[in-house]
């Protein structure tokens, strides 16, 4: 223990360096988060973005942030604070702060804002978010022919578009290689509480999933899944450490290549508001790697992924029916990128009722 | 596995934290201290056992450790409400804050390693019974522990002396007082077994439960331990009851989901606390057993006047 | 040991100390910041000046120190009233999550109906939510007996749940691509400000302060209230009975937080989402304890704790401390003010063991 307290003292102290080190014409760059960087999971992985600007770009760039802002009336005042105290570039990066980023960034017209997974935006406002559903189709492939009781469990987070789009990614992907694929979901009601998603975990092994997968932070079910001796899926992180023997692969957030660029762009002065949904094209989403798994159906996902990152294989396409048989994509269309933002409905397969 | 089987082994898992916190509470309670603490003390106790096990190597040890630290850290609890008389729900609640912020900053090396788990104490030929076996046996160190400590509570607080001084001071402190019983003694004891307690159902989380740390991985069982020692009137063995309930509640709602009946989540995480409140209605509705249980001085400190 | 130290009572609580203890606290509580700091690395004049100094050194930022004393300012001076009459409401935080979604019905079921009396209908709408949510602890208490503190607790959890369910379901902005949030406020559905981000809401707060006053020290029923606290049973003579005293400091108490939710939803936020409040509830009990149960000492613990959030901040990013060392620094103040303030009504005096020993047993 001491060693870690000294080590964490070490950090602290140079971090402490870096950031009173006189830097008169260098770029501030500031993030705000909702969790502690501490939860391993998505303000981590932001943290982790933050940390690349800086080793990719520290010489002229110096980084800050605020961990834990709540998304209500304080979020305002963080962000404010960082434009007030010299910070150029900020990056918001969660949904719950879209109305405070706006409001803002209307009396700072000279600080450029990115807001992650939000919908509005301005002249110095961006958005972006990553296409975290090519993954989710990826590894619905390989559950497909991994699972022997053609079963997952699905450990979900809240019912919002992003995680029901990514329960349909999965099911569409375990359903081209098994088409009576079935999916099991429990909704924990929290995107972070290591106790909950294990007893979730527990729950769909002994409903008779065989395979877990999970949209919420922790690493808890990937443990239950090494102990029980069944297969899952990371999330956010490489999880592979927490399940050696468990772990198939992870979809991992890797948001360093778009801090970096859009870092980049407020140097040279390029900087415009835009949208971003960046996939594994864009390096923002990333594959684990594929272990635990036969090899063909390792050359399966690697397939899978390459056709995804080149723009052949696009997860919705058509045709596509709801779960109550309704055709919602046609025969070789593929779902527009606004319907896929919105989206509030299961597709076929899948028997459980979407919560509302 | 039998889904019965695995349903009885995830509700023992979530139960053993509640029950582990909520015993020391109880007696905690009992003694008349209200210490709204508690998850700032399972916090503490989580992420001290979780790098004392990786530490050493030795989970039993980080257990150990883990129930130590909840007890250190409520001294200022003990200092501020025992020696100075200072009121004891804030006094909790800063407790709590302090608890939360301390483990986060003890915690800051630890993210996103694996921890070392309790070992499961197999019983060969007894563990391999059908479902009586792995619900019986084979569980960790702490789950047996925290039904001894159940049985070990009720059996100090009704059937030795020092229990009846525990309890009498918790029903009057003039009159314990006045009877020579050293009143702030008791409580300071009482406070600091309820700091272990906490600590072990914090050690529990981290390295049992999910063997990992994660800031703020208590996720608010601390109040819900809180809750369960007034659901239970202050009797340990309903304390015990309740908190299996909580459990299997809230496993059921999980299983009820994964069948796909599709009722609201929100709806079925509410449900502990309704039960709690119609509970808690019920049992007060009946006036002599709650004026036989309940600490009458909860939440009063004590000063010796001359 | 614990015989070394005891108290005596003073015959009246000291005036020196009543003022003084405060002080001492924040100067034992500023001199082991400044060791932590020091431990930690940040040279420790520098960061006690960031964190305690600088949120007062500029407008905004006392703009900013209003905003968040708002809530707790209101909640405060209702958990005063009612732990004054020995009643503890400790689920402020519910009936302020109750009071936010009864006020926003009306921009969210009436969008069109949008003038000066819609928002008085909010604010009325968000005081009447709050009371009634506390209205439930009261109610129990008074009829079934039972504990206030576990149900006004336990229903926090519920109105929490409550608000998760109506935004990401039937409350859902339409328009919103079916994110977890309402429509936006406009116009008369957003409270006036006076500068800055301070809305109408701290006036309100102002108000409420004066009106604790008021009401103690000048009213029958804040006598009966008093008069409650100290010894129950003499209550009844003051004219109002028990359970009408908790009835009524339930009601007001849950009045105020649920005009601190509708502030909060109305005042800064324009919308209602899942998380409209970071524990105002439960840091106003705080804030409550601190003031002494007194109005002047709510206005003051109100704004030394908005001062605590607001420093954190600034030390997060002037000199990166995580804002985990902020969240124990706060406990630790709390602890040193709650130990300090037993000076007021004792005196110290060291003994040996021996002499207590023989007194106990007197």
């Amino acid at each position: 223990m001491r060693t870690t307290l000294k080590v964490t003292l070490a950090a602290v102290a140079l971090a402490g360096t870096l950031g009173s080190a006189q830097a008169g014409e260098k770029l501030k760059v500031g993030f705000i988060y909702v969790g502690p960087i501490g939860d391993h999971g998505w303000s981590y992985q932001h943290d982790q973005g933050r940390l690349a600007i800086e080793k990719a770009l520290g010489e002229k760039v110096t980084t800050s942030y605020l961990e834990k802002v709540p998304e209500g009336a304080d979020a305002e005042r963080a962000l404010e604070r960082l434009a007030r105290s010299g910070h150029k570039l900020i990056f918001a990066t969660s949904f719950g702060y879209m109305d405070s980023v706006i409001k803002v960034a209307k009396r700072y017209p000279d600080v450029k804002f990115e807001h992650a997974t939000g919908y509005k935006r301005a002249k110095n406002v961006s958005t972006y978010s990553a296409r975290f559903y090519e993954g989710r189709y990826i590894i619905g492939k390989i559950a497909g022919k991994i699972s022997k009781k053609g079963m997952a469990g699905y450990i979900a987070s809240f019912p919002i578009p992003e995680v029901v789009r990514g329960i349909n990614s999965f099911m569409l992907g375990a359903q081209s290689v098994n088409p009576d694929f079935k999916i099991k979901i429990v909704w924990v009601n929290s995107w972070y509480d290591p106790g909950k998603e294990a007893d979730a975990a527990k729950v769909l092994i002994a409903q008779g999933a065989d395979i877990l997968t999970q949209h919420t932070d922790s690493a808890a079910p990937m443990q239950v899944a090494e102990e029980k001796g069944i297969k899952a899926f990371g999330q956010a992180s490489d999880m592979i450490k927490f399940g050696p023997h468990a772990q198939l692969t992870a979809v991992i957030d890797n948001w360093a290549p778009y801090y970096i660029q859009r870092t980049k762009d407020v140097l040279a002065g390029t900087w415009k508001s835009k949208d971003t949904w960046g996939g594994l094209a864009a390096g923002m989403v990333k594959m684990a790697p594929y272990t635990n798994m036969p090899e063909e159906v390792k050359k399966m996902a690697q397939e899978t992924e390459e056709a995804i990152r080149s723009g052949k294989l696009h997860p919705f396409t058509g045709p596509i029916y709801d779960q109550d048989g309704k055709l919602r994509v046609k025969e070789g269309a593929v779902m527009s990128d606004k319907e896929l933002l919105g989206m509030n409905w299961y597709v076929r397969g899948i028997t459980d009722k979407l919560p509302k | 596995m039998n889904g019965l089987e695995a349903f009885l082994l995830t509700v023992i898992a979530a139960a053993t934290p509640l029950l582990l916190a909520a015993i020391g509470e109880l007696v905690v309670e009992r003694s008349g201290v209200l210490n709204l603490g508690v998850e700032g003390m399972m916090a503490t106790g989580a992420i001290v056992a979780f790098a004392v096990a990786l530490g050493t190597g030795s989970p039993l040890l980080g257990a150990l450790a883990g129930a130590v630290a909840g007890a250190v850290v409520a001294l200022p609890f003990v200092f501020l409400t025992q020696l100075l008389a200072a009121n004891q729900v804030a006094s909790g609640l800063a407790l709590a804050l302090f608890g939360l912020g301390l483990s986060g900053l003890i915690g800051e090396g630890f993210v996103g390693q694996p921890g070392v788990r309790l070992a499961r104490l197999d019983i060969p030929g007894l563990s391999d019974l059908p479902l009586i076996g792995p619900v019986l046996f084979g569980h960790d160190v702490l789950v047996y522990l925290s039904f001894f400590m159940t049985a070990a509570v009720a059996w100090f607080l009704f059937r030795t002396r020092a229990g009846l001084v525990l309890r009498a001071v918790g029903m009057n402190h003039h009159a314990a007082h006045a009877l020579g019983h050293p009143v702030r003694l008791v409580r300071t004891l009482a406070i600091l077994f309820g700091g272990l307690m906490a600590g072990l159902a914090g050690a529990y989380l981290s390295v049992s439960y999910t063997p990992q740390w994660v800031e703020d991985m208590t996720a608010g069982r601390g109040w819900i331990a809180l809750a369960l020692v007034v659901f239970a009137t202050w009797r340990p063995l309903r304390v015990l009851a309740g908190a299996y309930l909580f459990g299997a509640v809230w496993i059921l709602g999980l299983h009820a989901q994964a069948a796909g009946y599709g009722l609201p989540p929100q709806f079925l995480s509410a449900l502990p606390y309704l039960a709690t409140i119609v509970a808690l209605v019920l049992i007060s509705r009946n006036r002599i057993l709650t004026l036989m249980n309940t600490p009458a001085m909860i939440g009063q400190p004590f000063m010796p006047d001359r | 040991m614990m015989s070394m130290i005891t108290l005596e009572r003073r015959p009246a609580p000291s005036r020196l100390w009543s003022l003084g203890a405060p002080l001492l606290a924040l100067a034992l509580a500023v001199a082991l910041s400044g060791v932590l700091f020091a431990a930690l690395g940040h040279p420790p004049l520098r960061a006690l000046y960031v964190y305690f100094v600088e949120p007062l050194t500029s407008w905004w930022s006392l703009e900013e120190l209003a905003v968040k004393a708002t809530p707790l300012l209101l909640i405060g001076a209702g958990l005063a009233l009612a732990y004054r009459a020995n009643v503890w409401n400790i689920g402020a935080e519910g009936q302020l999550i109750m009071g936010a979604i009864a006020g926003s019905a009306v921009p969210i079921l009436w969008p069109d109906w949008n003038n000066p009396l819609a928002m008085a209908a909010m604010l009325a709408l968000g005081a009447l939510g709050g009371a009634a949510w506390a209205a439930i602890p009261a109610f129990l208490k008074n009829r079934f007996n039972t504990n206030e503190i576990l149900t006004s607790l336990m229903l926090v959890y519920v109105a929490g749940l409550f608000l998760d369910w109506l935004v990401r379901g039937p409350w859902r902005d339409p328009m919103g691509f079916n994110f977890p949030k309402s429509v936006a406020f406009e116009g008369w559905h957003v409270l006036p400000t006076l500068s800055g981000r301070v809305h109408l809401g701290f006036v309100l707060a102002l108000l409420a302060i004066f009106g604790l006053w008021l009401m103690l020290s000048h009213m029958r029923f804040g006598f009966a209230v008093r008069v409650q606290g100290v010894s129950p049973r003499a209550a009844r003579f003051s004219g109002f009975s028990a359970s009408a005293i908790t009835m009524r400091v339930m009601l007001i108490s849950g009045a105020l937080a649920g005009l601190a939710g509708i502030g909060e939803v109305a005042g800064t936020i324009g919308h209602l989402q899942p998380a409209i409040s970071p524990g105002y509830g439960f840091a106003a009990i705080i804030v409550a304890v601190l003031g002494r149960l007194s109005p002047w000492g709510v206005l003051a613990a109100a704004f030394l704790l908005a001062l605590t959030y607001l420093g954190g901040e600034s030390a997060q990013l002037a000199l990166n401390m995580p804002a985990k060392v902020s969240q124990a620094l706060q406990g630790m103040l709390l602890f040193l003010i709650l130990g300090a303030d037993v000076l007021v009504n004792y005196r110290i005096t060291w003994r040996s063991g021996r002499d207590e020993k023989r007194e106990e047993a007197e």
